[in-house]
């Protein structure tokens, strides 16, 4: 897997030739296998959410047809193989994060609800009136709207790092924001909007250096790029399961065990406690005081089972090759006379934004959709992003590593052909 | 498969190139603000409505080329209508958005409107045909003059 040093130019350099069989790995996912209005499917909106393979729709089909049962509490077969799958994808998470124990893992419905779990406990807790919060320019509106809520009711002020115009973090204004009034920092590795890959170890040690925590979102940062925990040194890190090939509606937050145990419980119900009475009640211990309720035991296993597919791929290759897919489709669609690549940062992953000269977004995605290319268009839950680039909307294209040279090309034919309808 | 042509008529790309009526107007006494979060279509509309009858109608804003075409051809279709007549006329047109009614088979009420009947085969770009008119009707059905801030 690419790691978050090198450079786009250099791993453009490589060979194009690897050990990734991509028409094999594409095999493996049943929804790519369509047509759209009698066209093959080219899905490149990966960034929104990947496709599944069989594998992970396996499990989810063995869990509903042979393991269902609640976790934790019941004595029957059932339970204990269903909690078992359960407490087995947590260690499948552990791994993949290199986090140092299972019980710093906790499963929640998504990055959303992971950032918002760690602003209402870590952040109400901590933050007084006149505290600062630092975040980036190029936040998803789920990485600014939980860290508006708490700072307005806690008196907090909330604090942006700039970027700059190819979308990269300005890391001198970053550096000099922080101070001994920033209590924590929250910021995304990888952009969804513009796809730049944030220096995020460094970015961590200046926080650590005022000893501001720091969550790290990488909803698009870990179907990309080989994550270690320990090694950043991040105290929070969130992603979702469904960018990463599994399920909808599970998500991963990871904390620091002394973060988490100093943190109040977010939500309060069954599996959180370990006694109540009418007069007190004792949390129980972690990860269990955050899992309030019966979680989503088939999404979590769904997960266990995409991380499974993802080690057992050769990910690495998989990586490098969609990194291939990036830099050949940047080079064709940036030479299209009439568009502009939004996002040009040196360190990128997975994702193309672009705005063609007097077509709307939205009409180049209704072009393209009928060539059975599937973008996303709008503002991509970024709307300062798109602001700080002076437009309404982009069109984008998002890679996973069962994408293809050919569909690259089809994109720019798309645009082509949407150039065409709008002459 | 629905066709890019039946959705993109010559009309449609003209009106979105030189959209009619694109422009503030100055002595408005009824104005709204749209805004269609899906992709970010965003109008400002203005309206003058002097004893019933809508004498002037501009608005500004960004957005696709049906919202813009629509937005166009609707202020161009309203200068003279009654409060009631535009009413109806947004009546007439949300049918043959949703596919209810065929320009084509039910007599042409709709005049130029017509060339959006197309949309009704891309449910998704539907809001993107309706934004104009939706904030004509929150506009016009406001019970407060606009007052100026100028």
């Amino acid at each position: 897997m690419r790691a978050a040093g090198e450079s786009l130019a250099a791993t453009s350099a490589e060979s194009p030739a690897g050990s990734f069989d991509v028409r094999k790995v594409r095999n493996d996912f049943p929804a790519l296998q369509q047509k759209i209005y009698g066209q093959p499917l080219v899905y490149l909106d990966n960034a929104a959410t990947t496709q599944k393979p069989r594998a992970v729709l396996n499990a989810l089909h063995r869990f509903y047809e042979e393991d269902c049962a609640n976790i934790h509490r019941g004595v029957h077969l059932l339970s204990e193989r269903a909690t078992q799958a359960y407490e087995d994808a947590r260690g499948k998470v552990q791994h993949f994060l290199n986090a140092a124990m299972a019980r710093e893992i906790i499963f929640v419905r998504g990055t959303t609800e992971g950032i918002n779990l760690v602003a209402q406990t870590y952040g109400r807790k901590n933050l007084r009136a006149g505290d600062e919060v630092l975040i980036t320019a190029m936040e998803h509106h789920s990485n600014i709207v939980p860290w508006q809520m708490t700072c307005e009711e806690k008196g907090a002020i909330l604090r942006v790092a700039p970027i700059n115009d190819r979308g990269e973090l300005r890391l001198d204004e970053f550096e000099r924001m922080l101070g001994p009034r920033t209590k924590f920092v929250s910021l995304v590795q990888v952009s969804n909007a513009l796809g730049t890959i944030n220096p995020v170890r460094d970015l961590i040690a200046m926080a650590h250096r005022w000893n501001a925590p720091v969550l790290i979102d990488g909803a698009q940062a870990v179907p990309h790029l080989k994550v270690d925990v320990q090694e950043l040194d991040c105290d929070f890190y969130v992603f979702s399961g469904h960018k990463l090939f599994g399920p909808t509606g599970i998500g991963v937050l990871y904390g620091k065990e002394r973060w988490l145990e100093a943190m109040p419980p977010y939500q309060g119900g069954g599996d959180m406690i370990s006694s109540v009475t009418f007069e007190k009640t004792t949390y129980n211990a972690l990860p269990y005081k955050f899992e309030a309720g019966t979680p989503n035991i088939a999404g979590t296993i769904g997960l266990g089972a995409a991380i499974d597919y993802v080690n057992q791929i050769e990910l690495d290759a998989g990586a490098a090759h969609e990194h291939r897919l990036l830099v050949y489709a940047t080079e064709a669609v940036s030479h299209i006379p009439g568009v502009r690549v939004i996002g040009t940062a040196r360190e990128k992953a997975g994702v193309l934004s672009f705005v063609i000269e007097g077509i709307h977004a939205h009409d180049v995605g209704t072009i393209l959709d009928q060539l059975g290319i599937a973008v996303r268009t709008g503002h991509h839950c970024a709307m300062p992003v798109m602001e700080r680039f002076g437009v309404p909307a982009t069109t984008r294209a998002s890679l996973a590593f069962y994408n293809t040279k050919e569909e690259m090309d089809a994109l720019s034919a798309g645009i082509h052909k949407a150039l065409e309808v709008f002459r | 498969m629905p066709d890019l042509k039946e959705l993109y008529q010559q009309v449609i790309l003209d009106h979105n190139k030189n959209p009619q009526n694109f422009h503030k107007v100055e002595d408005a006494n009824r104005q709204a603000e749209g805004y269609n979060t899906l992709c970010g279509d965003r109008i400002t509309l203005y309206a003058r409505l002097e004893n019933d009858v809508i004498t002037d109608v501009g608005f500004e804003g960004t957005g696709c080329a049906i919202f813009k075409a629509s937005a166009s051809l609707m202020t161009q279709a309203l200068k003279g209508k009654t409060k009631a007549e535009a009413e109806a006329l947004f009546d007439k047109v949300h049918k043959m958005l949703t596919g209810e009614l065929d320009p084509s088979t039910q007599g042409n009420q709709l005049g130029k409107l017509a060339v959006f009947s197309g949309v009704c085969e891309f449910p998704v770009r539907v809001k993107c045909a309706t934004l104009a008119w939706h904030t004509l009707k929150a506009a016009l059905e406001a019970k407060n003059e606009i007052v100026s801030t100028e």
